[in-house]
């Protein structure tokens, strides 16, 4: 699904941040991404969402070539791939409701044709009761289970969650765990971004280690 | 979504045939009122705009915008109606000529007046030709020699004032050779020279006018850029999260235009509005207090404060100006914000 060879990517003239990541994410994997804070965890999590361009090597995601990939095109590609930051990225603005069904508002649809929807993954994540509250009123976890909700409402393909557990207690943190394995297992490939152990020890996954800006991969 | 989760518990429908007679009205009424509750309820319910609502920046912006098209359409209505007045000058002082007859111990100086006011007559162009007589002549010197003046005792000029079609200048030369031969004492003044330096003085003036007009309007163009920047400065996160959920640049850029477009053109009214009200004040204190002397110098400055449909119409066109340029900056600003977070 997601293909990486032979990828390096350098901030300006400085040294390479990643060199040589070859990497293949396949449907409806479940992979953590690890190593130490600066490894370029998040910078691997960008290129993957597209947010980034390799300084070289070759990206290949549902089956298009990175650099053919038009400005054009872009939203539409990443459509299919959801994305959860550490920092939620929720617009305190509107209600939980609203930040949830926010990708499918910009695409244009009317509020009644995705109404149902919404409820019902709000509902699935246990915030059925939070639907009409912004953000700010919310706890760290209710925060990030909307933040993982509205990652989800179009039903990608993969999802990317960046330190997902990052801002909550290790009880929540395997409450949420528990939400992105059930996840995978309907059908969404997954890839956690994390450095915390503990969080990988409670299940059998494949590992990408960042070390030295190189990647390995234990199976 | 998963078919292993508890399915959401529907709704307990009532069971048939329970609705007791004597219920049966009040049912009825709660049914007709819930069902007028409901289509309120969804209007009520309406969907928060993507665009935060204005914060402090927000509010700055306007305030300034709402400033800034104050001075500019004041200035553009000062500059209005300077330029009506400089028409109205030229017009006014190019209506006429004046004949003058310096009296002489031989000279019959009505005779002379008749026969100068007779042969401006003659000529086309010459709307008609009035010869001021003594007590009009005393009046023209009071402010100098006080009152109860002697003409007969004075070697005063005398006057014929010629009322000129402006449309039709009369030739003042053939006028001036026919006077020098029939009324040799009178000598005719067709006030050129006036006409020439008030038409250059009213000219510099338009220009000073116009100058600080064209200033008053870049200030203005450049204050909006830099205060909707700054208002923009505070939505970096909101775009970046729809840039990440998917939105395309161009809705992006849609949803900000459309916020800013509506600030503005708010902020641009207001400042509008102000200035017509000033506009309007000042020419009902000018009306009020005509032929005082404060009034008399204003109105010889301004006319009398009507700045006139071109005039409105200006102010009209610096407000849609206004609130497009503020569109176009946060426009700008949105495709450019967009191009540096995703590289």
């Amino acid at each position: 699904m997601i293909r990486l060879e032979n990828v390096g990517l350098r901030y300006g003239m400085g040294p390479e941040v990643l060199r040589d990541i070859s990497l293949n994410i396949p449907e409806r994997s479940f992979q953590f991404l690890s190593g130490p804070s600066g490894t370029g965890k998040t910078t691997l999590l960008r290129l993957l969402f597209m947010s980034l361009k390799p300084t070289r090597g070759l990206i290949t995601i549902f089956g298009k070539d990175r650099a053919r990939i038009t400005r054009e095109e872009l939203p539409h590609i990443r459509r299919r791939i959801g994305v959860v930051f550490q920092d939620f990225r929720l617009l305190d603005h509107l209600t939980t409701y609203e930040n949830v069904a926010l990708p499918l508002r910009v695409r244009g649809r009317e509020e009644a044709s995705y109404r149902n929807d919404v409820t019902d993954l709000l509902k699935w994540v246990g915030l059925g009761d939070r639907m009409h509250v912004l953000p700010p009123v919310l706890s760290g976890g209710e925060k990030q289970r909307a933040a993982i909700a509205r990652a989800l409402i179009e039903q990608p393909r993969i999802l990317l969650a960046d330190e997902p557990t990052g801002n909550v207690d290790p009880q929540l943190a395997r409450r949420l765990l528990r939400l992105l394995i059930e996840l995978n297992r309907m059908g969404t490939a997954v890839v956690i971004a994390t450095h915390d152990i503990g969080l990988m020890d409670q299940v059998d996954a494949r590992r990408l280690v960042l070390s030295g800006g190189r990647l390995d991969v234990y199976e | 979504m998963n078919q292993h989760a508890a399915r959401p518990q529907s709704s307990p429908k009532p069971k048939p045939g329970r609705s007791a007679p004597k219920a049966g009205w009040r049912q009825l009424a709660e049914t007709a009122t819930s069902a007028l509750r409901r289509p309120f309820a969804k209007a009520t319910r309406r969907r928060t705009p993507i665009v935060p609502p204005d914060n402090v920046a927000g509010r700055a912006m306007v305030l300034v915008i709402a400033i800034m098209t104050f001075l500019s359409c004041l200035t553009l209505g000062a500059v209005t109606l300077v330029r009506d007045t400089a028409a109205t000058w030229q017009t006014q002082i190019a209506r006429e000529a004046t004949i003058q007859i310096k009296p002489d111990e031989n000279l019959d100086i009505d005779a002379a007046l008749q026969k100068a006011r007779e042969i401006a007559g003659e000529f086309s162009g010459v709307l008609q030709a009035t010869i001021v007589d003594n007590e009009a002549t005393a009046r023209l010197l009071e402010p100098w020699l006080g009152t109860g003046l002697d003409m007969e005792e004075l070697p005063v000029p005398r006057l014929v004032i010629v009322t000129i079609d402006p449309r039709e200048k009369p030739d003042f030369e053939s006028m001036r050779a026919r006077l020098s031969q029939e009324v040799p004492s009178a000598n005719l003044d067709d006030h050129r020279t006036w006409v020439d330096r008030l038409v250059a003085m009213a000219r510099t003036t338009v220009t000073i006018g116009l100058s600080v007009l064209s200033l008053m309007l870049v200030a203005t163009a450049l204050t909006v850029i830099f205060a909707t920047r700054g208002a923009m400065s505070g939505n970096g996160h909101v775009i970046e999260v729809l840039h990440f959920v998917g939105a395309e640049a161009p809705y992006i850029a849609r949803q900000f235009r459309r916020h800013f477009l509506l600030a503005g053109m708010r902020g641009a009214a207001a400042g509008g509005l102000a200035a017509i009200i000033v506009f309007v004040l000042f020419s009902w204190w000018s009306a009020r207090n005509v032929a005082t002397p404060e009034a008399d110098q204003a109105s010889a400055l301004f006319g009398n404060f009507a700045i006139g449909m071109s005039g409105y119409m200006g102010v009209g066109l610096i407000v849609c100006v206004i609130a497009i340029l503020t569109a176009a900056t946060s426009q700008f600003t949105v495709i450019s914000y967009l191009k540096r977070i995703e590289t």
